[in-house]
């Protein structure tokens, strides 16, 4: 799919469904959304681009294997479960924290890192899985 | 309500199902999305259906005011989703690549694993 | 939401007593292999170190397990609920004696695999996961085998079926992507038919929790759905231990990948089907088993008898092996059949057994190649005389999948046949001896043709690596042992029937206070 249009709007498209995958990643804890779906867009995103400028450049704009971010997410998303050791509730409880930063109180909680860590095993499994689906096509 | 669903479950059922019984991967695998899909309606319609009322708490109170949705069959549905999506996905490659390697998608004709002229162990020596 | 006064009563619905350090072991064999799976797909560049800390992971899944064991055998059942949640809401994590004995074989067959990994998984091999999928598939065994869960069962299934594929097509070679399309294919329907009886059953109950499921289907008066129910059950989970009339995904798959792939799976997954009808069939529907049970039984003889039929009639070593797994399963569902507490302590001892000795008859056929000329009788021959180590361990091996003494495989079958003649079913303890006999004959021929004929090509001289033999006395080691002293194994799978036909210690550890 090498049409100019194509090409021209690819990036811009890319850019506003990842800014909106993070959006709909953040809002997921008390509204509908979350790291699934999020990840999802991300993905969809990934795959315009590679479909707009092939899979390399996707690829080395990724910087890390996908599958080396799924494993990351993994490991996040396991890492907040462990951590309610220390608290001694069961594994995988939501622990919170309300940290003041620059005067703007935050919720901090292993909801959200285990949710942020689904987002990352998503967007790499499926990402890999989708790259090379796309790569077959060219080839 | 859930007698429309039921038949419409069973819709997905017989048509999955009659996909599934195809020769053909690509229709085994068209099979494979309708009857997952006839089963996350299913869960769906097991949970009982209350119309209108979402199961999200309004952001000014701590429990909901009234009645809503059983939320319990909606998060197994999303969890029936993930792990078929990814199954599928799987399979997609799979199937792409069964259909490359061995130049077929009728599974009749895929015996290299088993082939069809395997001799029978010898009786003696 | 934090910071702010909180004004409704949590104690209806979260746990406030602390959780002792002691119930965390529960979720140490599910999550240090899904941590260090993360880990080897992050570093997958760093191949040198996979193999180690696969290694050093599967060494303390066991330990875990070993701790939990102990634990259950003096103290009865333990249980933790995720997040917090009072059991039904929250996931219960329940450890008996059942689960964690099979999550202890499980994952010291996996430690033994993996050593012997060592030597059957080159670069590509690491290259592509190997020890990242079989980290992340262990995680999908442990928590099969711990999780009190029947929702949570279904997402462990699919967990360790996914990174079963994985493992299946390490090396993309024709004959695995044939045999992948048909595993996944017939396995997904097996998990979907699991996935609709678990609909059914939640629209029927209301809960998926195995210890409220279990004491709440004794108050049903109602009881065709439920006859509706543990027939979708029995047919998933029976596909998924590949019984007679829907076993045929196994023979197609199992003897592509490598061998240290196939002995996994036909060690391991196999054994989850039975595991998930030992759960389902006795925890939940007692009654409708017994109703069930002479369907049950004609499968459970059918599979036993054709299984052996079907290894009789193949030159490959490795589909022979496939043909006796199933055969094995058999064995085992004669057990579910009888149901008394002989039947179901008979089944798991020989779930156990079976666990070893299948994965040990797979690395032996992985040996034999190296040593001799393929994996087909045609070919083999003459490794009487090169490889007497060899031959001794394959005349041990070869008498422990017939049960034949002094290997372990005697026992149960002591225990079933007993079993099965107290029942007054004379038949299918026939079926179980005559199936014996004819492993024993497959089997034989095997010793005749590839160790006793004279080689008719000569041997490649090369060396057989000491590796593969070690591995091959490690999985003797306890299958002798067992034979020779079997009094703790069955004492344990005594202990893990009397945990089924009466769960109010189950329940008891899922619900302290008999509320929820």
């Amino acid at each position: 799919m090498k049409t100019l249009i194509f090409r021209t709007a690819a990036p811009f498209i890319t850019a506003l469904m990842l800014l909106f995958s993070v959006f709909v990643l953040l809002r997921g804890h008390n509204d509908p959304g979350g790291g699934f779906i999020g990840g999802l867009i991300a993905v969809a995103a990934f795959a315009v681009q590679g479909i707009a400028f092939g899979v390399p450049v996707v690829r080395r704009a990724l910087y890390f294997h996908p599958m080396a971010i799924a494993g990351c997410g993994l490991l996040m998303a396991a890492f907040s479960g462990v951590l309610s050791y220390a608290f001694a509730v069961p594994y995988l409880s939501g622990l919170w924290a309300a940290p003041s930063l620059f005067g703007v109180t935050v919720d901090v909680s292993t909801v959200m890192t285990f949710d942020i860590g689904v987002y990352l095993v998503v967007v790499g499994a499926i990402t890999s899985i989708a790259l090379s689906l796309e790569d077959r096509e060219d080839g | 309500m859930e007698a429309v669903l039921s038949l419409l479950v069973a819709l997905f059922f017989a048509a999955g199902i009659y996909l599934m019984l195809s020769r053909h991967l690509i229709r085994i695998l068209l099979g494979i999305v309708l009857f997952g899909n006839a089963v996350n309606l299913l869960i769906f319609t097991n949970g009982r259906l209350t119309r209108g009322t979402p199961p999200i708490v309004p952001p000014d109170l701590m429990t909901s005011a009234g009645p809503v949705a059983n939320p319990l069959p909606q998060a197994l549905i999303l969890t029936a989703i993930v792990i078929s999506f990814s199954f599928f996905s799987f399979l997609l490659v799979v199937v792409y690549r069964a259909y490359q390697d061995l130049g077929t998608d009728d599974t009749d004709e895929m015996r290299v694993a088993e082939p069809a002229d395997e001799a029978p162990p010898p009786m003696g020596y | 939401m934090a910071g702010e006064p909180y004004q409704v009563d949590r104690a209806q619905a979260m746990i406030a007593s602390p959780i002792a350090s002691a119930d965390w072991l529960i979720v140490v064999p599910v999550v240090l292999p899904i941590i260090c799976g993360a880990l080897l797909l992050m570093f997958r560049h760093r191949m040198r170190i996979h193999a180690f800390i696969a290694l050093a992971a599967l060494a303390l899944m066991t330990g875990a397990n070993a701790l939990m064991l102990r634990r259950v055998l003096a103290d009865g059942p333990f249980s933790m609920t995720m997040g917090g949640w009072l059991p039904p809401f929250g996931i219960s994590f329940t450890a008996d004696v059942l689960g964690v004995s099979f999550a202890l074989v499980g994952s010291a067959v996996a430690w033994i695999c993996c050593l012997y990994s060592l030597c059957d998984i080159d670069r590509t091999g690491r290259r592509y996961g190997f020890y990242a999928f079989l980290m992340l598939m262990m995680a999908g065994v442990n928590g099969a085998f711990l999780t009190g869960d029947i929702f949570n069962l279904y997402v462990w299934f699919e967990v360790f079926l996914i990174s079963s594929f994985g493992l299946l097509i390490l090396g993309s070679e024709k004959a695995q992507i044939d045999g992948a399309v048909k595993y996944a294919i017939l396995n997904l329907v097996a998990t979907t038919l699991f996935l609709i009886a678990t609909g059914y059953l939640y629209g029927t109950f209301g809960t998926l929790n195995m210890a409220d499921l279990a004491r709440k289907v004794g108050g049903v008066s109602e009881t065709a759905p439920l006859m509706t129910l543990s027939a979708l059950y029995l047919l998933a989970f029976s596909m998924k231990a590949a019984a007679f009339p829907v076993n045929f995904w196994l023979p197609a798959s199992y003897h592509t990948p490598r061998i240290v792939t196939a002995a996994l799976f036909g060690g391991l997954l196999t054994k989850i089907g039975i595991y998930a009808l030992l759960r389902s069939m006795i925890l939940i529907f007692p009654v409708e088993r017994a109703a069930y049970s002479m369907p049950i039984a004609i499968v459970a003889g059918a599979t036993m008898i054709l299984g052996a039929l079907g290894a009789l009639a193949q030159s490959d070593l490795r589909r022979m092996v496939g043909f006796l797994v199933i055969s094995g399963v058999g064995v085992m569902l004669s057990g579910l059949a009888l149901g008394s507490e002989g039947g179901l302590a008979g089944m798991a001892f020989y779930a156990l057994n079976s666990m070893v000795v299948m994965t040990a008859l797979y690395v032996l056929a992985g040996t034999m190649r190296v040593a001799g000329a393929g994996f087909s009788l045609q070919e083999l021959g003459g490794l009487y005389r090169a490889r007497p180590l060899l031959a001794a361990i394959a005349f041990l091996l070869i008498l422990a999948a017939a049960g034949l003494p002094p290997a372990s495989g005697l026992w149960p079958k002591i225990v079933l046949v007993k079993a099965s003649i107290g029942e007054g079913a004379g038949w299918l303890a026939a079926s179980i001896l005559v199936s014996g006999f004819l492993t024993t004959m497959a089997l034989g021929r095997v010793f005749l043709l590839a160790f006793w004929r004279p080689a008719n090509v000569s041997l490649p001289v090369v060396a057989v690596p000491s590796l593969p033999l070690a591995v091959l006395l490690l999985l003797l080691l306890p299958v002798l042992l067992v034979g020779l002293y079997p009094e703790p194994v069955i004492a344990m799978s005594v202990s893990a029937a009397r945990g089924l036909l009466d769960p109010s210690a189950y329940i008891q550890a899922v619900f302290p206070q008999g509320g929820g």
